[in-house]
């Protein structure tokens, strides 16, 4: 009888014992810095901090960042461990690893996620100590703001921005005779000229023109900024405190898309999608385009700013009335989950130092194929990062339009959600001021929560 | 009027026909993998015809879905293996996955089954209603407080935080249960009568008889847990602890743009379990009867 | 139940068998109790409260039946109902009949095509939800997927058709994957069925002029009635828990969204709802006992036959 308790025992050791062994090669330093015993040769402590990134130019790419990593490790002696998120499903790692009190120590990410969500739920450092006059002085006005809660709390550190647009295969536009309607010098158009150019090209190439995607909220940047400029439309008020996407521009905005010919209210795409059909050629306009794809080949690797046939791309504003657009803005940059061990804080401020305000911060911008969030870092002037790239000194042109930050709002999760439910909803027929109004009430609810 | 004998051969042909029909459709996704796995972007992308075979066999695929990320091979304790494309850690993973997980359920399973079959002890038949019950939850349910047990055991983003609850899970069990029934209990008696201990009664007793229950047990469980998807989704996050399926549907995400590294993905994913499938094949068909017929 | 052993048995020969019986069962109880009981009842008790993500505290407060009462007022979760009941009701009958058909043509066949059969059947159970997933998903692919340029191309459809992204017809593209990777079991659980049931019988029936369709009816569906149960029993299972094909085709959009989707978007995506783990755990427990109450129904009607 004894030998089944041992049998018992035995088993249960043997589980435990390969729970042990496996248990923390998974992170081989999860408590390390806790422990006196390991020695660091680093001076902040922690030896290993874990930064997760969202797809943020080629903060994507393996091979890039890590030469970026590897330095940072010369230099300080902490080691970074990164994760590559997805925009896909990048929100619902955070939210598990918040869960499962996994979190990194380090994210990149823009202020909608890490102030207005993460940050405000209090799993954020505040970062304001970071900042002197001098940081004050050289980050740009807008970005700052975005980053700062209303009572001064910063959390998210900014390294890059930029101005959202449109893309345009212009080869097919030539061949439509459709380039007459752009301004391809200030890259902008007008709302009545954006609807010409879609009928002739509705003529030429059918009916897939372009695409309002609404499959979820991946890209609702681009549907968002489409159908707010088109006729002076609004999606929040101006202090951020109310939800305002229903308003009567809006709904001419989108009845106007919706009988339009070549425009399709297409439910199985995101925006990642919708580049991926613009890029086969199956769509001639993108709403989800921005400086970071127009400077990064396809995967057909065609080249850079080219379609998979060689079509040529050129970003455009978002048509408005006068021809004078009002851009979203997309500013990333770092923030710092608090786990509750200093030094592992300490070694992630550093990080984020080294990056965002240093003589390395050039590189960590240029990595990032967007413009920097400030003037200039501890003396090196930043203004002129991109002075060699045609592309990018052409598409400087566009920043001045950049619009407010609005994505910081309450509720903004949930109004997202009911934004591309609402376009759902409209491309299936049904009344498109009714829909705005409910899923704007939902928004204004999920605000006021 | 046809005879009877016509009508049967005509439907028999009919069928014939159209079970070869069916036959092409099941395979069309998996032919459709392949190929798409080694066609040029140019095949990949083309919309003017349908381009049924590649017309050009091309790498390029999965050396972009190798190349995208790396990280070490393996990670045993302080011995890191050398860096390697992120898709063979994550077969490795998955392997590992498969493989404890198939042999811990077979060990508890065939012990736990054995009791509930011939063992009278108190609460047996409570244990046993409990089991049933169980059996017919998704897993899914439970899967917030999974989570947050495994954060308390510090086992998020660990395969074993995946591993656990498939052990867990009562089917097998059950099924031990019902192929233990048949273990004729003169059979243990006469072994007790021996001298024989319990440990030694089960081991060359119980085990031999219900052997073919325990192989039908470990295909589930090893096909089970390769194929599952949601419980690695929630519990898993870095790359180097990610198993092919969570890693290939990471690569959906990322890269829908690129339908040739996603075919070469699943193409990596399909081949090990379909080769094990193959052969293997006679006893998973076996397996899945008696589990069925025991079930 | 104790058929085998004396009816009543001495004290310590009651303990002995405790004691084995409890040291048998230990290692799989470990992992029982552990991870499905206790989270089990954890979840049950979530489903009263309004645990968040966001809380500090695991329950968060005790908010009696709320989250029950929120949950049958909210059109999208009876949506999703909605959609798991179809899904379920659309599929397990079909994937009953077809794979009996499948079974019954293929089942006298010499053993080479029986099982050249049963494994064309079976390999998209084995190539994973996510493989099979991701080509379907460029099959079905509204500008680029070969569905629509076969059906197009044939002048079945003048204009392609956006599968995934309408909401008349995504549902039942998902059904349809999901079909696919159902039948496989059924059909090898089948053949093996239909192959025991007692020859002589058959022939009896023969003798006495039964028409084949006869045949099967009295003689060959009761004795597979057992296998019947069974493969009605998983398929039902296994419908209710379609998860991995809409995650990562719909998202739940375009009318496809299901319980069990519902329940993980509460949990961890950025929605209204976001991290509402009372909510999801409310909708845990529902989806639980619709699935029970089915089984149950499908015994009591199998045993009624």
């Amino acid at each position: 009888m004894n030998m089944k308790r041992i049998l018992a025992l035995a088993l249960t050791g043997a589980m435990t014992f390969s729970l042990a062994a496996c248990g923390p090669k998974e992170k081989p330093d999860a408590s390390g810095s806790k422990s006196p015993a390991q020695s660091t040769p680093a001076p902040s402590g922690a030896t290993q901090i874990e930064l997760w990134t969202y797809p943020v130019g080629n903060w994507k790419d393996q091979a890039t960042v890590n030469k970026l990593t590897e330095q940072f490790k010369a230099d300080t002696g902490i080691d970074v461990k990164v994760e590559y998120l997805a925009y896909g499903d990048g929100d619902d790692q955070v939210n598990t690893a918040i869960t499962g009190k996994n979190t990194p120590d380090l994210i990149l990410e823009g202020p909608e996620r890490l102030v207005a969500n993460w940050g405000a739920n209090g799993y954020m450092v505040d970062l304001s100590d970071m900042l002197d006059d001098t940081d004050k002085s050289e980050i740009l006005p807008s970005a700052l703001k975005a980053c700062t809660t209303e009572d001064g709390k910063v959390y998210e550190y900014p390294l890059v921005m930029t101005a959202h647009c449109m893309g345009i295969n212009l080869t097919a536009f030539k061949e439509a005779g459709a380039d007459q309607y752009l301004d391809l010098e200030n890259h902008t158009w007008t709302t009545e000229n954006y609807f010409k150019a879609i009928e002739a090209l509705n003529a030429k190439f059918g009916d897939n023109i372009t695409a309002v995607y609404c499959a979820g909220q991946g890209g609702d940047q681009g549907t968002r900024a489409l159908v707010d400029n088109l006729y002076g439309g609004t999606f929040t008020n101006e202090n951020f405190t109310e939800y305002t996407w229903d308003n009567e521009q809006n709904v001419k905005a989108l009845e106007q898309l919706k009988n339009t010919k070549g425009v399709n209210f297409d439910a199985s795409l995101q925006g990642g999608d919708e580049i991926k059909n613009f890029y086969q050629g199956n769509l001639k306009i993108a709403n989800c385009w921005n400086i970071q794809q127009q400077l990064n080949p396809n995967g057909a690797n065609t080249g850079a700013g080219k379609t998979v046939t060689g079509d040529e791309i050129i970003p455009m504003a978002f048509p408005s009335e006068d021809g004078t657009p009002v851009l979203e803005g997309g500013i990333w940059g770092f923030g710092i989950f608090d786990n509750g061990d200093p030094a592992k804080i300490e070694a992630a401020k550093t990080f984020i130092k080294y990056m965002c305000d240093s003589e390395h911060t050039v590189d960590a911008v240029k990595t990032a194929t967007f413009f920097p969030a400030r003037t200039a870092a501890e003396g090196t002037d930043l203004t002129n990062v991109w002075a060699d790239d045609a592309v990018m000194q052409d598409y400087q042109i566009l920043m001045p339009y950049l619009g407010q930050y609005f994505q910081v709002a309450q509720g903004w999760p949930a109004s997202r959600t009911a934004w591309w439910n609402a376009l759902q909803a409209i491309g299936q027929g049904k009344d498109v001021a009714e829909t705005l109004q409910a899923g704007c009430a939902e928004a204004n609810a999920a605000m006021a929560k | 009027m046809k005879t009877g004998v016509e009508h049967k051969s005509a439907y028999k042909i009919i069928s014939v026909i159209i079970l070869v029909i069916l036959a092409i459709l099941f395979l069309f996704p998996l032919y459709w993998i392949v190929t798409g796995s080694f066609k040029t972007g140019a095949d990949i992308f083309a919309t003017d015809k349908i381009i049924w075979f590649p017309r050009e066999w091309t790498m390029n695929n999965f050396d972009r879905m190798l190349h995208t990320r790396t990280c070490p091979l393996f990670q045993l304790g302080p011995i890191v293996g050398p860096t390697a494309p992120a898709a063979y850690r994550w077969l490795l993973n998955t392997v590992f996955m498969s493989v404890m997980a198939m042999i811990l359920t077979c060990v508890t399973a065939s012990m736990a089954g054995y009791a509930l079959a011939k063992k009278r002890f108190r609460g047996r038949a409570f244990l046993f209603g409990l089991i049933v019950c169980a059996m017919a939850l998704p897993k899914q349910v439970v899967l917030i407080p999974l989570l947050k047990e495994m954060s308390v055991l510090n086992l998020v983003d660990n395969i074993w935080a995946v591993i656990i609850p498939t052990v867990g899970w009562p089917f097998g069990v059950f099924l031990m249960k019902q192929f233990s029934e048949s273990v004729p209990s003169e059979m243990l008696e006469a072994a007790r009568i021996d001298g024989a201990g319990e440990l030694r009664t089960f081991s060359t007793v119980v085990i031999p008889l219900v052997k073919p229950g325990i192989g039908a047990l470990a295909i589930f469980t090893f096909i089970n847990s390769w194929n599952d998807y949601f419980m690695q989704l929630v519990m898993l996050s870095s790359d180097a602890n990610k198993t092919i399926s969570l890693g290939i549907a990471t690569l959906m995400g990322e890269s829908s743009i690129d339908m040739g590294v996603l075919m070469a993905g699943a193409a990596l994913a399909a081949a090990p379990i379909i080769l094990v499938f193959l052969i293997f094949q006679k006893y998973f068909t076996q397996g899945i009867t008696m589990g069925a017929v025991k079930g | 139940m104790a058929k085998q052993q004396k009816p009543t048995m001495s004290r310590a020969l009651q303990r002995r068998e405790d004691i084995s019986g409890y040291a048998f069962m230990l290692p799989s109880l470990i992992f029982f109790v552990g991870f499905v009981v206790v989270p089990m009842i954890i979840c049950i008790i979530m489903g009263f409260t309004n645990a968040n993500m966001h809380g500090g505290s695991m329950f968060g407060e005790f908010v009696g039946l709320q989250n029950y009462i929120d949950l049958f007022h909210d059109k999208k979760f009876l949506d999703a109902l909605w959609n798991t009941f179809i899904i379920v009701i659309v599929s397990v009958p079909t994937v009953c009949a077809f794979s009996l058909w499948v079974s019954s043509a293929i089942y006298k066949m010499n053993s080479f095509s029986r099982s050249f059969y049963r494994i064309v059947f079976y390999l998209p159970v084995v190539t994973g939800s996510v493989a099979v997933t991701a080509v379907w998903k460029w099959i079905y692919d509204n500008y680029n997927g070969i569905l629509n340029s076969v059906l197009t191309g044939v002048g079945v459809l003048d204009k392609g058709i956006n599968w995934l992204g309408d909401p008349k017809y995504a549902l039942g593209c998902i059904i349809l994957i999901l079909f696919t990777t159902s039948v496989g079991q059924p059909i090898v659980l089948y053949v093996s069925a239909l192959g025991n049931v007692d020859p002589t019988l058959i022939e009896a029936a023969e003798v006495d002029g039964a028409t084949d369709l006869q045949v099967f009816w009295k003689v060959k569906w009761p004795q597979i009635m057992p296998t019947t149960l069974y493969i009605l029993v998983i398929t039902t299972i296994n419908s209710f828990q379609c998860f991995a094909l809409i995650k990562l085709l719909t998202q739940g959009g375009s009318g496809t969204n299901t319980v069990m989707y519902y329940i993980y978007e509460t949990a961890f995506k950025m929605t209204m709802q976001s991290g509402h783990f009372g909510y999801a755990n409310a909708m845990g427990v529902i989806l639980a006992i619709a699935i029970g109450l089915l089984s149950i129904l499908q015994f009591k009607l199998a045993k009624e036959k």
